[in-house]
């Protein structure tokens, strides 16, 4: 599992975690993760975030 | 030709970049990916430190100082993206035929500017903080954030007041703010600051409104927002305007420096505060490139290329007014930054195209997005469900199609198949 950093202002998406205020399940990959998702703290999309390592 | 412009050849002229914020370093980052050699000049009046901005209404809840919320400073930046910065430096003016500028560094008494050529120009000067006529002795001591060197002021002033608590022995009293404004920026910063994790406050929001980011907001969701910050401690004194700020003496401050704040109109006469801050509104920075001749409206005019009126200008962020659209949100800067790198570095001509875009409020006491409708557009809201905090209206306009949404509460979830429902802003 891995996760993804919003560019702008740092949240992180955790795929084990999911992010189910938004419907989407743990365990769900980035990949898998809707195109139209929008980082929850900031609003800018799916392109805005970069995978770290943590 | 004189002997600066014989002495370089064109390849050697520098791209330049104005502005530090979140506009002007992710346009350098995207164009890095796709032009590792090209020579870039940052200038920048602020201290070149890079960090985000919509973080800088989440500091307290949080706990971040201003050296928590930078990411990199200047120096960093530059050995980074491989560029040249230079901070403190003020650009005075802009000769857009001869593809030159003059700027002075900040704070010097010498008049000694210099003259920087151009191969091209961005333009990423954000907006300034609209402040009202105040009188009164501490008129000129009222904060304003929309920096993170505004935010470093404001938290130096807060532990300034900190210690005076400490030396009264009244380290309990809570840090009393008023706040100037309730729109997005006095809203977010009234929920943030009763969130507070380490500083208890009170705060005072001081507003000519009737109710929280009333232009923006129909009523109900504007209503649930008012309802939920007051319930997390927030006072508001609608219809009613700050006039003069004052210093109080120690002896009626009870110890300590104070001000004195009068309010006109309203019931509240005076309140005293240790800290005011004004956020009654941004206005794009557009006086240098008016002087410049750039063709200026709301903001700096720009296409859908983001091409100013100069050849070779171009502007982008909060400064910047796109095919009408004057939009100071961080989603429609990214998708601006990421076209123009794209084009000046690949020599394209695409145009820009907005998708509809949200702004997330955040005010964790309310949580809120709002999809603004295209201004202008004629059309209704209408409230489909309203339970105390959690409201959901909608905005159709005269043809019955939704073009945009404010949701509060538990219906913030929707937002994702709502967004999906409205046609592009730009398409």
């Amino acid at each position: 599992m891995r996760k993804w950093q919003c560019v702008v202002c740092g949240l992180v998406y955790d795929e084990a975690e999911g992010w189910p205020d938004d419907g989407i399940a743990p365990g769900t990959t980035w990949e898998n993760v809707p195109e139209d998702w929008i980082c929850p703290d900031c609003g800018v999309g799916k392109e805005d975030f970069e995978m770290v390592e943590m | 030709m004189n002997d600066l412009q014989r002495q370089q050849s064109p390849s050697d002229k520098p791209l330049v970049v104005i502005g530090s914020g979140l506009a002007g370093y992710t346009f350098i980052r995207e164009f890095r990916k796709l032009d590792a050699d090209r020579k870039i000049l940052l200038l920048t009046a602020d201290d070149g430190h890079s960090y985000s901005k919509p973080l800088l209404s989440t500091g307290f809840a949080k706990g971040k100082n201003a050296e928590h919320l930078s990411m990199a400073d200047a120096g960093k930046m530059a050995s980074q993206l491989d560029i040249d910065i230079r901070t403190h430096t003020r650009v005075t003016a802009i000769d857009p035929e001869a593809r030159r500028l003059d700027a002075g560094f900040e704070g010097s008494s010498s008049s000694a500017g210099e003259t920087i050529e151009f191969t091209e120009l961005v333009l990423a000067l954000g907006a300034e903080v609209v402040r009202p006529p105040l009188s009164g002795s501490a008129a000129d001591e009222v904060l304003s954030v929309n920096s993170l060197m505004d935010y470093r002021r404001f938290r130096e002033r807060l532990v300034t007041v900190a210690q005076q608590r400490c030396a009264e022995g009244a380290v309990d009293r809570p840090i009393r703010i008023v706040i100037m404004g309730s729109g997005l920026i006095g809203c977010e910063f009234a929920n943030d600051l009763l969130a507070s994790v380490d500083t208890k406050f009170t705060v005072d929001v001081i507003s000519p409104d009737s109710r929280p980011l009333q232009r923006a907001l129909p009523e109900q969701v504007s209503l649930a927002l008012g309802q939920g910050l007051e319930e997390a401690g927030a006072r508001f004194h609608w219809q009613s305007t700050v006039g003069s700020v004052d210093h109080v003496s120690e002896a009626s401050a009870g110890g300590g420096s104070a001000y004195l704040v009068s309010v006109d109109g309203g019931e509240l006469r005076t309140l005293q505060a240790d800290v005011v801050l004004s956020a009654t509104g941004l206005r794009p920075h557009s006086a240098l490139a008016a002087a410049a001749g750039l063709e200026v409206s709301r903001g700096i005019v720009v296409d859908r290329q983001l091409r100013t009126s100069k050849a070779d200008i171009f502007a982008l962020g909060d400064c910047a007014e796109v095919d009408g659209h004057l939009l100071l949100y961080v989603q429609p800067l990214m998708q601006c930054a990421r076209l123009l790198a794209a084009n000046l570095a690949g020599g394209h001509n695409a145009d820009l195209s907005y998708q509809a875009m949200p702004v997330i409020v955040k005010t964790p006491a309310c949580p809120l997005v709002l999809a603004p409708p295209p201004e202008g557009l004629a059309g209704e809201w209408t409230v489909a469900e309203a339970d105390r905090l959690d409201v959901r209206a909608l905005f159709h306009d005269t043809e019955g199609s939704l073009r945009g949404f404010a949701l509060s509460g538990r219906h913030v979830i929707e937002k994702q198949t709502l967004l999906r429902d409205l046609p592009p802003l730009l398409a």
